[in-house]
């Protein structure tokens, strides 16, 4: 359990999820690029797009506690130290971020498509 | 940490990997200055070279283990696994079969999946082990000459020592017992459930031998308190502990903290008793104590039957000759190297290891590199320095969704994993966490020789 070292880790997260890990792994990997290359071809971050990204982001962060909940048999209603309050914390950010980027990297090339045949070299 | 990170330079595993990785490094050090290479890719390069026969008795977390392990590290080596069971058995997970969490299929799964390419491996009960003749007799009257062998047998539950029980009766008459299989874990759920339904008096124990795990009878007793009080049953109900001797756990710290959370259960403690005798019909059961025999009565009891080494062990020249641990056959090891006292080319793992502590899936994960390692080594003709500091770790589940993670070692100190971050005797969902989603892939990737 205790060691960190990053081989023994990868063969117990591959243990853990099996076929997922690698899903997770590509998902997050083509997610953080789609959302660079939509940084550069935007020259910045739509403000109004990360709210309303941010905003159902919250339900990918309870939906991370939800399904943490699952698959360890229990709740973070079960918490009983710092320790539990810091993995509930970080659960639930992982989740926020996460969706919080891909919903705001789909939108924001789902519009650019939706735009590009009529105006996509206007602005 | 700093101290995890001691164990682990002492004990095998990370050792071994280290070399790989430092071997791995060398050679492309040597690459970069332009020396020549031979052509064999590094993975070869590290394996050791031999036509050593090698017998492992037992294919369990231990046998396993070491199989995976010795087949990484050898080329050429003939190694024979003997074990008459076909099904592998996730044991940690017994408690949380016994407790409704998870089903049978959970820590059901099969030897075959986690075997190493090239590992043979003999479905037959050992029975007879013979380090004079060097040779391990079969119970078809097969004999397998080694050159080295490692006993991972595991241990023998001993029912029939407890009058008046036997294995059948686990699941019925409120009798429950965790340890037996997958299916009574199952039946002992069944049995706590319906008690914790009706509530009356729920007593638990732990026997007078070595046993495997020593933290299940009290999670037992702690899970079973938790479901009376989750059903509104518990201000109606007993809950009695019987220890065999004057403590609750080897580890005098973890031994008070437990005493503090039973008090605060009102979870009733007795001291020095000894499971002799039940009878299921009247639903009694006869401790020994220091003042004679002792009635209890009860609604649901958890019987931890003795415990001892497998017939073919304890029949065999390998047992410890004196002390505590002659009686019940345990082999007679060096505790750090895991090595056979007298037959320098026999180790012993897992529970059958005549060691001051462990019996459990993270001893094992920590003694077999380093038996793994010395046995290479006596093969490379260089010598190894691999020491096993005891280190054990015990998820001890105090309520459902919480759990102390304890972790020490031969000399009673708490070494904690995670420092300063997952206190050891705090009841913490995080340590449920790890108990639930990843202990079993930890232990998978054991036996597959990668954790």
């Amino acid at each position: 359990m205790k060691e960190l070292d990053p081989v023994i880790l990868l063969a117990v997260f591959q243990e853990m999820l099996g076929p997922w890990l690698w899903l997770l792994l590509a998902v997050a990997v083509v997610g953080l690029l789609a959302f660079a290359m939509l940084l550069v071809r935007e020259r910045g971050i739509v403000p109004r797009r990360l709210v309303r990204a941010e905003a159902l982001g919250i339900v990918g962060g309870v939906l991370a506690l939800v399904l943490m909940a699952r698959v360890s048999s229990s709740g973070f209603t079960d918490a009983g130290g710092p320790a539990d309050w810091f993995l509930i914390a970080l659960v639930f950010g992982v989740g926020l971020a996460g969706s919080t980027i891909l919903i705001y990297t789909a939108a924001g090339w789902w519009s650019s498509r939706r735009a590009s045949p009529t105006t996509a070299r206007v602005g | 940490m700093k101290r995890r990170h001691h164990a682990i330079e002492h004990a095998g595993p990370p050792a071994a990997t280290r070399r790989r990785r430092r071997d791995f490094l060398l050679l492309c050090a040597a690459g970069a200055a332009g020396a020549a290479l031979t052509a064999a890719p590094a993975r070869a390069a590290n394996k050791v070279k031999t036509t050593a026969r090698i017998v492992i008795a037992g294919a369990g977390a231990a046998g396993l283990a070491a199989a995976s392990r010795l087949a990484e590290a050898l080329d050429g080596a003939q190694i024979t696994v003997i074990d008459a069971r076909k099904e592998h058995f996730y044991q940690p997970g017994f408690t949380l079969v016994a407790s409704g969490v998870k089903p049978t299929s959970y820590v059901i799964s099969t030897t075959a999946e986690y075997l190493p390419k090239g590992v043979a491996l003999v479905q037959e009960r050992v029975a007879e082990l013979d380090p004079e003749g060097r040779k391990v007799v079969t119970e078809s009257g097969k004999a397998y000459g080694y050159d080295f062998l490692i006993v991972a047998t595991g241990m023998k539950l001993e029912y029939g020592l407890i009058e008046g029980m036997d294995e059948t009766l686990i699941g019925t008459n409120g009798i429950g017992s965790i340890y037996h299989s997958p299916a009574k874990a199952e039946a002992t759920w069944q049995a706590m459930s319906a008690f914790a339904d009706k509530g009356g008096r729920g007593v638990f124990l732990r026997p007078g031998t070595e046993m495997k795990c020593a933290g299940a009878p009290l999670k037992y007793t702690f899970i079973t308190d938790d479901y009376l009080s989750r059903r509104g049953r518990r201000s109606k109900s007993e809950v009695v502990y019987n220890s065999n001797n004057k403590v609750l756990f080897s580890v005098p710290i973890v031994s008070e903290k437990v005493r503090m959370l039973f008090q605060a259960r009102g979870i009733q403690v007795n001291y020095e008793r000894v499971l002799k005798a039940i009878d299921p019909g009247k639903r009694i059961a006869t401790f020994v104590t220091p003042n004679g025999p002792e009635e209890q009565g009860y609604d649901f009891i958890h019987v931890i039957p003795p415990m001892r080494a497998p017939e073919a062990v304890r029949n065999s020249p390998l047992p410890w000759q004196t002390g505590p641990w002659a009686a019940e056959g345990w082999m007679e090891v060096d505790k750090g190297t895991l090595r056979h006292v007298r037959y320098r080319n026999v180790f012993g793992v897992g529970d059958i290891a005549g060691v001051p502590k462990g019996k459990t899936a993270a001893s094992v994960k920590w003694q077999v590199p380093v038996a793994v390692d010395h046995l290479v080594a006596e093969i490379a003709g260089r010598t190894s320095t691999a020491q096993y500091t005891g280190y054990t770790s015990c998820p001890l589940i105090t309520r459902l969704g919480q759990a102390m993670l304890v972790e020490f070692d031969y000399q009673n100190n708490l070494v904690p994993s995670f420092a300063g971050v997952i206190a050891p005797l705090e009841e913490l969902w995080i340590s449920w966490v790890m108990k639930t989603m990843a202990l079993k892939p930890t232990y998978i990737s054991m036996l597959r020789g990668r954790a």
